[in-house]
C-alpha cells in the first residue's frame, strides 16, 4: 500500500464529513476531470472557525486531506487557519505519494477559498456563492486565462487546455 | 479473512497442475536446451513439448511459436521487428485508439524515427470499423496492429474481417491477443493474422513468459540478438521453468475452455445483474462481443481509487483505470475513446473473474461494494448536487 497509516485512518474514518446550513463561507477547488473535487464550508464565530464540514469526490489521498485540513482548521482563528498550507497538511498525514502531492493535495486551497469567501461577504463585496459560479475573469489583457497556470484560454473552455484544471465558470451579463 | 480475487485481467493465479509441472521441472532439470548432452536433450524436449502445447491453443504449428518474456516483449517484437524488416517498403502503420501502452508506446518510438501512424477511432462500444482500416491503407502501409480483445472494457474486435482486408492487400497484421488467448477460442488461420502476442499469466500460467506467433514468411527481425535460440527470432537461454508452465497452462486452457467460458459467463452476468440494482451505474463495452470474464462499469459521483481502497480493506481485489490510480494521472484513454465522459471514467471499476471464483463470493463482494458506494456517495459533492 502506497499510503501512510495516518492517511488510511483518515480515509476509512474521515472527520467533518457533511454540509453546513447557511454557511458563512464556502470554498471549492478541483473538478471531476482531474479526478478530485473538494468543497469546504465554514461557520465563523468571534473570528474563529466554529464549525467546518467538507464534501469530496476523489481518491484516498483527497479524502484523507479533506479530513485532516478540516481537523487542523477547526477552532482556529481565521488568521491562524490562513497559515495552513497544502504542505503542512501533507506533513500531518505522514506524507503523501509524490504523484498525489499536486492533484489531491488541495485541502488548504479549499479552506482558504472558504475563508476568503467569508471575508468578501462580510466586507460587503457582493459576490455570488462559489458553488453558483464565480465572476468572469477578463483582467488578463482582456483574455480569459487559467487561474492555475496563467495560460490564455478560449472563452468557452470548461477546463484549461494546458494543465487540465477547471477554469472558473464564465459568466456574462 | 479470505481474499476474493476479481482481478484476473492483471494476472491469474497459477493452476495447481501447472505448478506441479513447474516444480517437477525445477527438481529434475537444469540443462540448457542447446547443450549436446543428456540434460540438454531433456530440456530441449521439454521446450518442444511446451511449444506444441502453446501452438495448439491458437491452431498454429509449433515452429511458428516464439517464446518471449511476456506479452509486452511479444508486442515490442512484433511492431519493432516488422518495422525494421520492412523499412524499405514504407513507413506507415495503422492501429486503434484503444491499444495497450506496449503498442502505443512502441509506435510512438517509431514515430520519432519518421514513421506515420494512423490511429483509428472506435464506436461507443469500443469497436473498430474494418472499413476504416481499409480506408487508412496506403502504398506505404507495412503493418496493421489492432488488439483482439480490449483489456479494460472487454470488447472483442472484428479481427477476422480486418484479416481479410490485410491479406487481400498483402499487409502484415499483428493482433495483441493477450487478454483473450487462452480465455476464448483463437484460430490464426480463421482470423487471417500474421503475428499474435499472448501471455501465460492470462490463462493460469506463470507471469514473465509469453509467446509471439509468427506466420511463416512474415518479414520480421528479432529485437533481442545473440544466440540462435527460438529459430533465430529471440536470442538468450529460454526461461525453461516458465515455458513448461505456459505449455501446461495452454494445454489445460484448450481442453477446459468450453466449461471455463460457461462458468465465467455466469459469474459475469450475475455480477452485472447485481450491480444494476444500484442507481447510476453504467456497464461499459459491447453487450455481446465481449470477453466472458471481464466487466467494466462506471459508478457515477465517486472516484475509482477510493472504491478500490475500500474493497481492499475487506479483502476484495479489483481494479480501476481512474486517473488517480494510474501513474500518469490521466483518465483511461480507452474509456475516453468510447465517448465516456471524464467524471464517469474516474469512477470506473474493472472486475475480471477466474475459474476458481464462486457465486457465493459474488454475494459477499456485493455487500461490501454496496456499502462502499453509499459511503463515498454520501461524501461526494457531485452526488448531493444531483439529488437536491
Amino acid at each position: 500500500m502506497q499510503y501512510s497509516e495516518t492517511v488510511m485512518e483518515h480515509f476509512k474514518n474521515p472527520h467533518n464529513v457533511g454540509t453546513i446550513e447557511n454557511p458563512d463561507g464556502v470554498g471549492q477547488v478541483g473538478n471531476p476531470v482531474c479526478g478530485d473535487m473538494m468543497k469546504i464550508m465554514i461557520k465563523v464565530k468571534d473570528d474563529k472557525i466554529d464549525d467546518i464540514k467538507f464534501e469530496t469526490f476523489g481518491c484516498g489521498a483527497a479524502i484523507a486531506v479533506s479530513s485532516m485540513v478540516t481537523d487542523m482548521a477547526k477552532g482556529k482563528t481565521l488568521e491562524e487557519a490562513m497559515q495552513i498550507t497544502n504542505k503542512s497538511v501533507a506533513e500531518q498525514l505522514g506524507g503523501l505519494p509524490k504523484n498525489k502531492m499536486h492533484c489531491s493535495n488541495l485541502g488548504a486551497d479549499a479552506l482558504q477559498k472558504a475563508i476568503q469567501d467569508y471575508i468578501d461577504r462580510k466586507e460587503g463585496r457582493v459576490r455570488k456563492r462559489p458553488d453558483e459560479g464565480l465572476e468572469h475573469i477578463d483582467s488578463h489583457e482582456k483574455h480569459c486565462y487559467c487561474p492555475y497556470c496563467d495560460y490564455d484560454q478560449p472563452e468557452t473552455a470548461p477546463f484549461c487546455v494546458r494543465c487540465g484544471k477547471p477554469t472558473v465558470e464564465h459568466d456574462h451579463d | 479473512m479470505k481474499i476474493l480475487y476479481f482481478d484476473h485481467i492483471s494476472g491469474t493465479p497459477i493452476h495447481p497442475d501447472v505448478k506441479k509441472v513447474m516444480i517437477n521441472y525445477i527438481n529434475n532439470n537444469y540443462g540448457n536446451p542447446v547443450s549436446q548432452h543428456s540434460l540438454g536433450d531433456a530440456a530441449s524436449e521439454a521446450l518442444e513439448t511446451a511449444r506444441e502445447q502453446t501452438a495448439a491453443l491458437i491452431n498454429a504449428k509449433p515452429q511458428e511459436i516464439v517464446f518471449t518474456s511476456g506479452g509486452t516483449e511479444s508486442i515490442n517484437h512484433a511492431i519493432k521487428g516488422v518495422a525494421m524488416a520492412t523499412h524499405d517498403k514504407g513507413k506507415h502503420i495503422i492501429t486503434s485508439n484503444i491499444e495497450h501502452q506496449s503498442v502505443s508506446k512502441s509506435l510512438r518510438m517509431l514515430m520519432r524515427m519518421g514513421y506515420h501512424v494512423t490511429s483509428l477511432p472506435v464506436d461507443n462500444y469500443g469497436l473498430v470499423d474494418p472499413k476504416d482500416v481499409e480506408r487508412a491503407i496506403t502504398n506505404e502501409t507495412v503493418l496493421v496492429t489492432i488488439m483482439h480483445a480490449n483489456n479494460e472494457i472487454g470488447t472483442i474486435e472484428p479481427i477476422a474481417e480486418i484479416g481479410k482486408i490485410t491479406r487481400a492487400r498483402g499487409i502484415i497484421f499483428h493482433t495483441d491477443a493477450i487478454a483473450s488467448a487462452g480465455v476464448i477460442p483463437f484460430d490464426v488461420d480463421a482470423m487471417g493474422v500474421d503475428l499474435v502476442s499472448m501471455a501465460a499469466n492470462q490463462f493460469y500460467g506463470p507471469s514473465g513468459v509469453g509467446a509471439l506467433y509468427i506466420r511463416p514468411k512474415t518479414r520480421i527481425l528479432p529485437i533481442i540478438e545473440g544466440g540462435m535460440q527460438e529459430n533465430g527470432q529471440r536470442a538468450g537461454t529460454e526461461n525453461m521453468v516458465g515455458i513448461v508452465g505456459m505449455g501446461k497452462a495452454a494445454e489445460l486452457a484448450k481442453n477446459e475452455m468450453p466449461q471455463r467460458i460457461q462458468h465465467l459467463r455466469q459469474l459475469r452476468q450475475t455480477w452485472i445483474d447485481k450491480v444494476k440494482t444500484i442507481e447510476a451505474i453504467e456497464i461499459n463495452g459491447h453487450p455481446t462481443e465481449c470477453l466472458p470474464h471481464l466487466v467494466s462499469f462506471s459508478v457515477h459521483y465517486v472516484e475509482g481509487e477510493s472504491m478500490i481502497l475500500m474493497l481492499d480493506e475487506k479483502g476484495i481485489c479489483a481494479s480501476t483505470r481512474s486517473a488517480c490510480a494510474s501513474g500518469s494521472l490521466r483518465a483511461s484513454h480507452v474509456l475516453l475513446a468510447t465517448g465516456c465522459d471524464y467524471a464517469a471514467a474516474q469512477g470506473t471499476l474493472i472486475f475480471s473473474f477466474g475459474i476458481m471464483n464462486t457465486m457465493e463470493e459474488l454475494d459477499r463482494a456485493m455487500e461490501v461494494f454496496k456499502d462502499a458506494v453509499v459511503f463515498l456517495r454520501n461524501m461526494s459533492p457531485l452526488y448531493k448536487k444531483k439529488s437536491t
